[in-house]
């Protein structure tokens, strides 16, 4: 294997290994809240796993990264990279997904538990308590927009 | 498609005719009563707490007794009981039951009573149990554990901490006595915790040895049996024996009345319908032989309200105009197709009076965007079938349920619809399967996009979306104008909403041209001719970017105040410009779904073409695709929701309506069909 592929390969590996740290992260935290409110109020099941789940996509949005640059190297598909320099391009066309994926399912884990705070106390408020956790995901999906386009769009 | 118009009623009726009007419009069930604005202090209210709270109560116990009644003799239910819908009783049988209600509370307790003699008996097999497992270490002692010994003789029985062996027990007990001692040790058993002793003596020298052995940490038993261990142990067995035979019978007391789980549900239902009236009632203002009520009727029934009320109990109703501070409820009415998303604006906040109610547009912007990011033909057409079958095996699902299995069912074709235009079928399956059990070349494509890929034109798919998003964002911005039209505020029409059309669109018609968007949106699309617009679109800019600066904040009467904060709405467009790039998940997700369908359909053919290889293949693909349909559908549903929310009803939603909430049966189990 030369530099070029090993480079894009450890893109690749970064992109699901860091967005899914942080989602594992955040769903772990919403987790805990989560099964506290339903220990309390057993009804509110649905709507408290909804919530848990909510920083679970950005683990998905890394794989996708990872499948989409594994398929275009010479590994699942494609041809091998050709020099360092495209190597390099691929790695960090990685990155964004991988940074913004870790960091941003941390914090939207934190939201789900506040929210999840919301749905214990007022369940009819769900529909609101829903959208602060999507408001922080806006970033992990501007992340992979830019990493699908970068990688889609080298060599 | 719209708000439904309410009135407000007030009646005023003699009190003996109370029951009977109370009676018929919770049956009615299309009055919401509000006695707020009825605080004449002459009039007096009725404190219905009590009665309020015993009908609570029974309510409750035909609650539990039908949870029991579950328990033991488990009701066949259609759907899982995922999808519980009421029973439809007829008013007959409804009349017959409330007629015995008093047999069906008396049944209700035995029930009740019957469960408590089962935890009972369950407690006290505990507590036997318990007891046989603290004799065990006693059960070598063949003599009754309250024996003291004998005239000449003590016995003592007891246990000392440590694990200890007779030699060592009898140095303890014979401690500073002359040898040989009169003492006789046996050890009984011994663990690591503690040993169990039996230490017998001579009278004389008993206190002495008990001395020794207290030292050692000796204590007695606790309670001391009149027989062997070993005989008690038997007769603790021969009572939870007893005690499960008296669950048995307990049980087979229970179960006959599993035939009464209708009676029991109407009953429940009648004793929650008569604490609502009575809520209702400890509301109502009364004066000595009259008592006044008000509240909201939708509009159209308001006239034949009042006739009945007073042809039939000679009240004075009339119609009534709204304090200045009073909100009218909210009570939405739409097409099939489109009261599907009431529920999701629901969770919003409804619509106040007077405003528009967004739901019609939502629901068609709420199908296409979801079906967008879900876009799976295969998912589409499962998700659709599956609420269909719900939908017609379920006739009489709540309301709010029917409404969500009918949104499901609407977004399912169009994911379905979105699935074929991508050539989304379970991501590339059709492909895989092609390629690997029926030796199709590799790079098969079974079904054909009908409009493109979005993985190999990520770039055009972007641009599609955004536009799509500039359409959602100009139909909320559209709305807003609308309400302006109708309040004839022409001014504000211009300065709030037609300024940002011109400006928004002009600034769009500039870009698109441009080196720097052609050179992003690749060659697939060409809008080198809007170039011929340039000054047009220059033209309505400046225009618009005038406007928002000089009227936007046309409240002040400080014309350098006014400029600064003009200038500061202009720099509104980046909310604009975030607003559109958000719709870029339109893309993101739509490409999640059909990558990650992909990398399940590639898994599961790893084995290839072998019997061991279709069986894995099966099982890879029923998992992968039920977690990937329930994820992205998830994801789908909670973005599709963020879209209307934030971006669309950003530009001119703000809810705050209040729901219509009618005084009405209140009911869990049962419907009652007029006859």
């Amino acid at each position: 294997m030369n530099t070029g592929t090993f480079l894009a390969l450890f893109g690749a590996v970064l992109a699901t290994a860091l967005a899914g740290v942080g989602s594992a992260w955040g769903v772990g935290m919403a987790g805990q809240a989560a099964a506290g409110v339903v220990a309390e109020d057993p009804d509110q099941f649905a709507k408290v796993l909804i919530l848990q789940l909510l920083p679970g996509t950005q683990g998905i949005y890394g794989l996708l990264v990872t499948f989409i640059t594994l398929s275009r190297i010479g590994i699942l598909g494609g041809s091998p990279v050709a020099d360092t320099a495209t190597g390099l391009a691929y790695l960090f066309a990685c990155l964004p997904i991988a940074i913004v994926g870790l960091i941003s399912a941390y914090h939207q884990g934190k939201t789900s538990v506040a929210s999840i705070g919301v749905v214990a106390k007022k369940p009819d408020q769900f529909g609101k308590a829903m959208l602060f956790p999507a408001m922080v995901e806006t970033y992990a999906i501007l992340a992979l927009l830019i990493s699908i386009l970068a990688v889609t769009n080298i060599g | 498609m719209a708000i439904k118009e309410m009135q407000k009623l007030s009646i005023c009726a003699p009190k003996k005719n109370r029951k009977a009007i109370l009676e018929l419009l919770q049956s009615m069930g299309n009055m919401e009563i509000d006695t707020e604005y009825l605080d004449d202090p002459d009039l007096q209210k009725m404190n219905t707490q009590k009665a309020r709270a015993q009908f609570q109560k029974n309510a409750e116990l035909f609650d539990e007794c039908l949870k029991i009644i579950d328990l033991y003799s488990p009701a066949k239910s259609k759907g899982g009981g995922l999808f519980s819908e009421k029973e439809q009783i007829s008013k007959k049988t409804y009349d017959e039951i409330v007629r015995n209600r008093q047999q069906c509370v008396a049944n209700a307790i035995r029930v009740q009573r019957a469960e408590k003699g089962i935890s009972d008996c369950k407690g006290a097999i505990i507590k036997d149990k318990n007891q046989i497992a603290s004799l065990q270490p006693w059960m070598k002692l063949d003599v009754p554990m309250n024996l003291m010994g004998t005239k000449e003789t003590e016995l003592m029985l007891g246990t000392i901490p440590g694990q200890m062996d007779e030699a060592n027990l009898y140095a303890i007990a014979s401690k500073e006595l002359a040898e040989p001692a009169p003492v006789s040790c046996q050890v009984i058993s011994s663990d690591t915790d503690q040993t169990c002793i039996g230490v017998i003596c001579h009278r004389s020298v008993s206190e002495k040895v008990e001395q020794n052995l207290r030292a050692a940490g000796f204590a007695r038993p606790s309670t001391l049996l009149k027989v062997t261990p070993a005989e008690e142990c038997d007769l603790l067995k021969a009572d939870i024996e007893e005690q499960n035979r008296q669950i048995e019978n307990l049980k087979n007391e229970i179960i006959p009345f599993s035939a009464s789980r209708e009676d029991f549900k109407i009953a429940a239902d009648y004793y929650r319908t008569r604490a609502e009236k009575y809520r209702v009632l400890g509301t109502i203002p009364q004066s000595q032989n009259m008592f006044f009520l008000e509240g909201w009727v939708l509009k159209d029934q308001a006239d034949a309200m009042i006739k009945m009320l007073s042809e039939r109990f000679g009240a004075l109703a009339e119609k009534e105009d709204k304090q200045e501070d009073e909100k009218e409820p909210t009570l939405l009415h739409n097409n099939r197709f489109s009261e599907s998303v009431e529920g999701v604006l629901e969770s919003y906040g409804l619509p106040q009076h007077g405003k528009v109610d967004p739901t019609f547009i939502m629901s068609i912007f709420y199908v296409i965007f979801f079906g967008m990011m879900l876009s799976d033909a295969g998912y589409g057409i499962l998700m659709a079938v599956f609420s269909a079958v719900i939908l017609a095996r379920h006739k009489h699902l709540a309301d709010g349920t029917r409404k969500m299995m009918q949104l499901f069912f609407w977004c399912g074709l169009s994911t379905a619809f979105w699935g074929f235009m991508y050539g989304g079928f379970f991501g590339d399956a059709l492909d895989v399967i092609a390629v690997t059990f029926f030796g199709a070349p590799e790079g098969t494509t079974v079904l054909k996009p009908l409009w493109f890929e979005p993985l190999n034109q990520p770039m055009r798919l972007l641009v599609w979306c955004m536009g799509f998003g500039l359409i959602h964002l100009f139909t909320g911005l559209g709305i807003k104008g609308w309400e302006y039209l109708q309040n004839k505020d022409i001014l504000g029409w211009v300065s709030d909403v037609l300024s940002w059309y011109l400006f928004v669109s002009g600034l769009v018609l500039l870009l698109l041209p441009s080196e720097l968007f052609s050179s992003i949106a690749g060659d697939s699309f060409d809008f080198s001719p809007l170039a011929n617009l340039h000054g047009f679109a220059r033209a309505i800019t400046w225009i618009g970017l005038l406007l928002i600066l000089v009227m936007q904040e046309r409240g002040h009467k400080n014309w350098g105040l006014r400029i600064a904060l003009g200038a500061y709405d202009v720099y509104g467009i980046t909310g604009w410009l975030s607003d559109v790039l958000s719709y870029s998940r339109l893309l993101a997700l739509g490409l999640a779904t059909g990558v990650i369908a992909n990398v399940i359909n590639m898994m599961a053919s790893m084995v290839g073409k072998s019997v061991p290889g279709v069986l894995i293949f099966i099982i890879i693909f029923v998992f992968g695709h039920i977690l990937n349909f329930g994820i992205n559908a998830l994801g789908a549903y909670v973005h599709t929701n963020r879209l209307q929310f934030v971006e669309f009803f950003g530009k001119f939603y703000d809810g705050g309506g209040k729901p219509f909430k009618s005084f009405k049966m209140d009911s869990k189990y049962i419907d009652v069909k007029e006859d």
